[in-house]
Formats: structure tokens, sequence, C-alpha cells
């Protein structure tokens, strides 16, 4: 099975190697896509949509569609990865605490009870229970600067690389670094399920409502000027806050996504215990 | 661009490639998919798209190998064939 693989992947690896002959050289002036499509949107995006970024322009304003679609994309496979494994934790499975002073480990069967919010017993994962000091330490430490930096990646988007797709996954991966160096439950006590669904929904209804908006106040959809009849700003800066307001759609929905689908696999969906 | 650089870089990605076949360890196998969507981002920075290389850095190299990962440790570690 293994070779039949292997045999598959150099055949297609073979055939994808002779379709790149038909390929302009990398960096060829005289390609269609360089004497076309570049020239087009470098002399023309800053006169037409005002952003100093060509990148962000194409993404935010010319392909404001697309960008739309892709955030809905990405709900769309949080939601399924929700209704695919989501199971509702049943209260009669085996449990394991820890009493936190003596160490001593309880096993609790059915429907036996310990007493809650004492403060005296801590949660233990039944597969695996890693008490790190080290690694909990510097997670603790990270997980701030993770954040910053996400926001910073969303905030400068306009005018440098990243956005609000790659600011949210750095969002979301900071809320998993805390899943893995501490344990599940911590990360969802500051995370809750309920806010997550409702903060992936909003991300896409902020991109939309945007562009609706826009409509509202008589231009095209997800046309940003319009936004300057509301807003105490000239158009070009109106332009700016849209898009800013659209990245931070797509920055939420990412990021709430990300940690619904990592929840969702390393607890089977039972949301108590995982990696 | 520096066509050793970008020589060695597109090897690493073929031998992460390679690998990720042949290894039996489902586990191995995750991280050597990180290691190869480095080597993409890498070359994606060589190339001058900045921003493709972010994303693939954020999303391929960190969020999905932990996916990966996750995964692993919900199913099995070895590989059946």
């Amino acid at each position: 099975m293994r070779l039949f693989g292997f045999i598959i992947v150099c055949l297609s690896g073979a055939l994808l190697l002779y379709a790149t002959q038909d390929f302009p050289p990398w960096g060829d002036p005289g390609s269609p896509a360089s004497t076309h499509v570049s020239p087009r949107y470098l002399e023309k995006s800053m006169e037409e949509t005002d952003v100093p970024n060509v990148v962000t322009s194409v993404l935010a304003d010319y392909r404001g569609f697309d960008t739309m679609f892709e955030t809905t994309v990405i709900f769309a496979a949080g939601m399924s990865c929700f209704i695919l494994l989501r199971i509702v934790r049943k209260e009669d499975e085996d449990r394991y605490y820890r009493h936190v002073s003596t160490g001593v480990t309880f096993h609790i069967k059915g429907k036996g009870r310990i007493p809650e919010r004492s403060g005296e017993f801590e949660r233990i994962d039944t597969m695996w229970t890693p008490y790190d000091l080290i690694i909990k330490t510097m997670a603790r430490f990270l997980v701030p600067f993770i954040q910053l930096f996400a926001l910073y990646v969303l905030a400068h988007g306009h005018e440098s690389p990243g956005g609000g797709f790659q600011g949210g996954v750095i969002m979301g991966a900071s809320f998993i670094v805390m899943a893995i160096a501490f344990d599940l439950r911590t990360a969802l006590n500051g995370f809750r399920e309920k806010v997550d669904g409702l903060l992936s929904a909003l991300g896409v209804f902020i991109y939309a409502g945007t562009g609706a908006l826009c409509l509202v106040l008589g231009g095209n959809f997800i046309d940003y000027k319009e936004l300057a009849k509301i807003l105490p700003v000239d158009q070009v800066e109106a332009r700016a806050y849209g898009i800013l307001s659209v990245e931070t759609g797509v920055f939420i929905a990412v990021m709430a996504v990300m940690v619904c689908i990592y929840i969702n696999i390393a607890s089977e969906g039972k949301h108590d215990e995982g990696l | 661009m520096i066509w050793q650089l970008d020589l060695a870089i597109l090897s690493l990605v073929i031998l992460c490639a390679v690998a990720a076949i042949w290894v039996k360890d489902l586990l191995g196998c995750s991280i050597l998919f990180g290691a190869y969507s480095f080597m993409m981002c890498l070359l994606w920075a060589i190339m001058g798209s900045v921003d493709v290389a972010f994303t693939e850095a954020s999303v391929g190299a960190g969020v999905s190998t932990v996916f990966f990962v996750a995964a692993v440790f919900r199913t099995t570690r070895r590989t059946k064939d």
C-alpha cells in the first residue's frame, strides 16, 4: 500500500513537473500576468482604493466578495467540525480528582459527587496528566505577547504583510497554547463554548454587515468610501476604517473557528479532557 | 534569489514529502508535514510573496500541525500499512 502511494505521488509529481514547462519563468516580465494583471493593480490601486498596500487593496477591495466567502467557508468548516464531533458529556462518566494538599487521587464513579468549588480538589485527566511547571510558566509568559503580536498583525495589516486571517490564526494559536500547556478545562474557562460559537458567527456578520452598510448608504456592496457619510472622516480615511472593520470580522471568525476545531478534535467532542 | 539556498530548501521540501509517506509513526509524519510547510514558507519568502509566506507559517506550519497532533492523540500512532 505504501509502495502504491509512493508510485501515485511520483506519477502526479512528474505530471506536475511536466505541466510547469508551459509556465513562464519565475519573474518573467513578458508573461501575461506581468503584462496585463500586475501593472493594472500597481498603477491604479492607489487612485482607485487609496490603500498603501497593494496586496490589501486586492484582498479587501477588488476581491472583497472573495474574502467574504472565504470567511464564510472557514465558518462552515468550524460548524461542520462542531456538528460531526460534538457530544454532550454524560454526567455519569468516571472522573478523577486530586486532593491538592495531600496528593491523594480520587476515582469518582457514576453519580458520585465531590464537594465542588471547595478549592481542595482539582480535576485531572484520565489519559494524560502532565504537571510541568516550566511549560506552564513559559506559556503564561508567552501568551500575552502572542496575543499582542496577533493584534499588531491585524492592526498593521493595512500597510504591511498580515491582516485578519493571519492575526486570527495567531490569536487562536495562543488559546491552543493555553490548552496544551495547562489543560482543556482551563482554556475553556477562559473561552467558553457559547462565546466561541457566537464569535465565529459574529465575525462573518461584521464582514457582511460592513458591506451591507455601504449598500444602505447608497454605494455598491463593500464600497468603503460610502462610510464617510456616517463617520466624521473623509473618504480616504473611511476606506481605511472600512477595511479595518472587515479585517476585524475575519480576525474574530478565524480565531473562534481555530479554537472550536482544536477543542473538538482534542477532546473527541466531549470538551472535558484532551491534549 | 540565491540559487544555492533555493536548491537546499527545495531538496529539503522533497525530502520531507517523501519521508512523510515512508515514515510509520503518524506523530512523526505530522511533524514532517510541519517541517514541509515551514520550508514552503521559506520558499515563498525567497520569492518575495511575504503575505503568502506569513499565512503558510501561521496556518500550515503552526495550527494545522497542532490539529494533526491532536488527531493522532485521539486515534492511533501507528499506521496499519
